[in-house]
């Protein structure tokens, strides 16, 4: 066992060891029982112009640390040592002395470096160490002194509030008020005041309590029995009974703790944020098994792991006493009523949903308001059974389950239907620029010039591809993500039947339905996604329509094609299959497109379409008869001519269709 | 042989020993650290290994050789740390030797865990003598008057 003092200062520190050169002078304790290690570690924390203390042992590492109070600025432990565990050293470092404690090992296996999270460790490095590594532990030094500084000052606020406010008796609870106006204006203070403190934190921490774990659970437990909304400071601190611990104390750690517990209940994603770099590192020190530890270490950690760890402290926060439950309740109301959707992303819900009504605003004033209410009630169903398809599909995708989550309006619907999985391979994130990528790649269809003319088209997509989707189940030559849907038979008759009842575009619904059996909440979500339809600029359409009906005419001799058809009443469908038959058989690529774009947006303004043209005034996918809509809107258009000929009826009703939506358009523009 | 040829003899040769995977990057990081304050750092560094490598095989050949039953969760922690020091200072080998060796450990099986140390011992042995071969071209250099190269891992 040896014991060497580091000769590396190279800066003027004085007593506070937080120099002007700083990060060089950092005074570092390493503690590790491999001599090599030990050894390579001091040449390489020297070399980052440290100050370095090395020793082999961890009691001696806490004979030290407990001489030099102040001695030291960071930790850096070893996780196996034959005379104390790692992790207990870690603890009583946190206890004691409060430093940042850096855990290193050979050892990457994910539960130690969880136990290294959950008992407070600032970073967990993997042996070997590079020096890179360690060029960078200062950061935590100064984290810590600046949450430090910030609990000092609040603190010192509650103490001022208090001594003005003693004489009543309803002190407890207006003190707590004025600490938070208190707390407010200092916050305000100390962020201007930050860059100034850093430098003087060291030599500016008064004594400070502790928050161990017992003290912090006594604390708890007395706040449970007051209950949350009664608690105050004078009341919890006579029921903790703890020696030593003054009213101060009390009521700067109840504002912590309420903070922690508004966080909870979900409030925005931004508050969230703030109270992890604020709060969350002063309740790191407070215990190890506390689920508020987890949290105060994820201030430390990427964002993304701040879901995993909300959600284990979510967990273990209802396991508490009732006061939990109610704010879990309540993020349950908040979120997406179908429960098993909840991935605990509270904070995501907010953003999303508040984003998407913003967008339907936006919606409103492009759209006639007869038009959208009608609209409201038709793509209600819509939106909401696309999602929980997608939802109930994708449940494996985290950014896809994010997405269902919310109250999906606008963009949601968008997202959610665009990563759809049984389509889209590689679609990763929603481009919010409009375009849905991936399964428009893969389908050769260029609606990208749609999507891009307005922000409001992009939420449209969703539209388009769900046609395309149930469109795109017949063998369309080379998109490789269909052939997953067509080796379902059942599947394509699903989708064959699904799309029958009404031209395509609910019935890609329908096919969900049927898939999923879900029949629920079919009202509650709008889509704007259909709202787009009618403020689409005229112009993609125009080169489809254009294309389309000569296209159509060479479509109309491939009806030997068909296989399998059973010879139903005349369906879009079968149409569309036999017609995707004869794309198959070597249509150019070109052509696909152009069909696929006709369909789907003669599909698109089928939906349109749908409330001036039924009479109902609820549209619900179980409503739709088999043929009623469509052959409502042919004999709308002519009672008389109905071609019992499947292609014939098809090619018949695209073509109505197609008139359709010019003259939907020419009508939108007139306006 | 001048100090030139000795300085690309030891170049080529610390480039083997990498390419051959006996040391891997952290060696040469290693080296990086030496200056002239510490001009001998690497050499400190190896002596450490080599004494505590050979402290641990002792320990690890006496656990896996108890009659009345192995104890394995020694014979794990005196594994682990030669993992971490054999990473610590670059000789793969051993280290990746090491990692088997804990996974039958984990399986508590003594007849893997003794094939396990001999190939360790072995992989040790060659470290130790490929690292020994390196110092000597050092110290030939430096007496002749050079300087140890840097080695930039370009490969």
């Amino acid at each position: 066992m040896y014991l060497i003092n580091g000769k590396g200062s190279m800066s003027n520190s004085g007593a506070d060891g937080v120099s002007d050169q700083f990060p060089a002078g950092l005074r570092v304790l390493v503690v590790d029982d491999d001599p090599t290690c030990l050894m390579i570690l001091e040449k390489m924390l020297r070399t980052c112009l440290y100050q370095v203390t090395k020793c082999n042992r961890a009691e001696i590492a806490l004979m030290l640390l407990r001489e030099n109070k102040n001695g030291f600025d960071i930790v850096l432990s070893d996780v196996h040592m034959p005379d104390m565990d790692g992790f207990k050293l870690l603890e009583h470092i946190g206890l004691e002395m409060d430093l940042p404690v850096i855990m290193m090992s050979a050892d990457d296996s994910k539960n130690v470096v969880m136990k290294g999270v959950t008992h407070g460790a600032c970073d967990y490095l993997i042996k070997p160490v590079r020096i890179d590594s360690l060029k960078n532990i200062w950061q935590h030094v100064v984290r810590k002194k600046k949450n430090e500084w910030r609990d000092t000052e609040q603190s010192g606020s509650a103490e001022e509030g208090d001594r003005q406010l003693r004489a009543s008796d309803d002190a407890d609870y207006s003190s707590s008020a004025n600490e938070g106006r208190q707390r407010n204006s200092k916050k305000r203070r100390d962020e201007d005041e930050d860059a100034d403190e850093r430098g003087d934190t060291s030599a500016l921490k008064k004594p400070r309590v502790v928050w161990s774990v017992e003290l912090h659970q006594q604390f708890v437990a007395a706040v449970d029995q007051i209950g949350i909304d009664k608690a105050v400071p004078k009341k919890i601190l006579e029921l903790m009974n703890v020696a030593g611990l003054t009213r101060e104390n009390v009521a700067s750690h109840l504002q912590k703790y309420r903070l922690y517990l508004r966080r909870l209940s979900g409030v925005s994603q931004h508050q969230n944020n703030s109270f992890l770099s604020q709060q969350d590192a002063t309740f790191g020190s407070i215990s190890s098994i506390n689920d508020l530890q987890t949290l105060a270490a994820a201030g430390q950690l990427p964002a993304q792991s701040l879901a995993t760890l909300q959600a284990s402290g979510l967990g273990r926060s209802t396991a508490k006493a009732g006061v939990h439950m109610p704010l879990m309740d309540q993020r349950d109301l908040f979120s997406f009523e179908n429960a098993r959707l909840r991935f605990g992303e509270g904070q995501q819900q907010h953003l999303n949903s508040s984003k998407s009504i913003n967008l339907l605003h936006g919606m409103r004033t492009n759209m006639e308001p007869k038009q959208l209410a009608n609209l409201h009630q038709s793509t209600q169903s819509i939106a909401n059974l696309n999602i929980r398809v997608n939802a109930s599909t994708t449940q494996s995708n985290p950014l896809l389950t994010q997405m269902t989550q919310s109250q999906p309006k606008g963009q949601m619907l968008n997202e959610n239907i665009c990563l759809a999985p049984r389509l889209s391979t590689s679609f990763g994130q929603p481009n919010r620029s409009g375009i849905c990528n991936g399964p428009l790649g893969r389908n050769g269809i260029v609606t990208n010039n749609v999507a891009s003319a307005q922000n409001s088209s992009m939420l449209s997509f969703p539209m388009n591809q769900t046609p395309e989707m149930s469109i795109s189940s017949f063998p369309l030559g080379s998109t490789p993500g269909i052939s997953s849907i067509t080796t379902k038979g059942s599947f394509q008759e699903e989708v064959t039947s699904g799309i029958k009842e009404d031209g395509g575009f609910v019935p890609s619904y329908d096919i969900f339905n049927e898939l999923h059996h879900h029949k629920s909440h079919d009202w509650e979500i709008t889509s704007p996604g259909l709202t787009y339809v009618a403020s689409h600029p005229a112009n993609p359409l125009q080169d489809n329509i254009n294309v389309s009906p000569s296209f159509l005419v060479q479509q109309g001799f491939y009806p030997t094609q068909q296989t399998g058809l059973n010879r139903d009443p005349p369906l879009m469908s079968k149409a569309l299959f036999s017609l995707g038959e004869g794309l198959e058989q070597g249509i150019l690529q070109n052509a696909d497109q152009h069909l696929n774009r006709v369909v789907h947006n003669s599909v698109r303004v089928k939906v349109e379409r749908f409330p001036d043209e039924s009479s109902q005034s609820n549209l619900s996918p179980e409503h739709y008869g088999q043929e009623d809509l469509l052959s409502a809107l042919l004999k709308q258009v002519c009672p008389f001519f109905l071609p019992k000929d499947p292609i014939l009826y098809t090619l018949y009703s695209l073509s109505i269709i197609i008139n359709q939506i010019c003259s939907v358009f020419l009508a939108a523009r007139r306006r | 042989m001048e100090v030139g040829q000795m300085q690309r003899q030891w170049v080529d040769y610390t480039k083997s020993l990498v390419f051959e995977g006996f040391l891997d990057g952290q060696f040469l990081q290693l080296q990086q650290l030496q200056d002239e304050n510490n001009p001998d750092f690497v050499v400190e560094v190896v002596s450490l290994f080599f004494e505590d490598s050979e402290r641990l095989l002792n320990d690890l050949t006496f656990a896996l050789d108890q009659n009345g039953g192995v104890d394995f969760k020694k014979v794990d922690a005196h594994v682990h740390q030669l993992k971490g020091s054999s990473s610590s200072i670059g000789a793969q080998r051993v280290k990746n030797c090491c990692v088997a060796f804990r996974n039958f450990c984990e399986e508590q099986n003594t007849d893997a865990c003794l094939r396990c140390l001999q190939q360790v011992k072995q992989e040790y042995c060659l470290a130790k003598n490929k690292l020994e071969t390196l110092f000597r071209l050092e110290q030939q250099i430096m007496a002749a008057g050079g300087s140890i190269p840097m080695i930039e891992l370009s490969f």
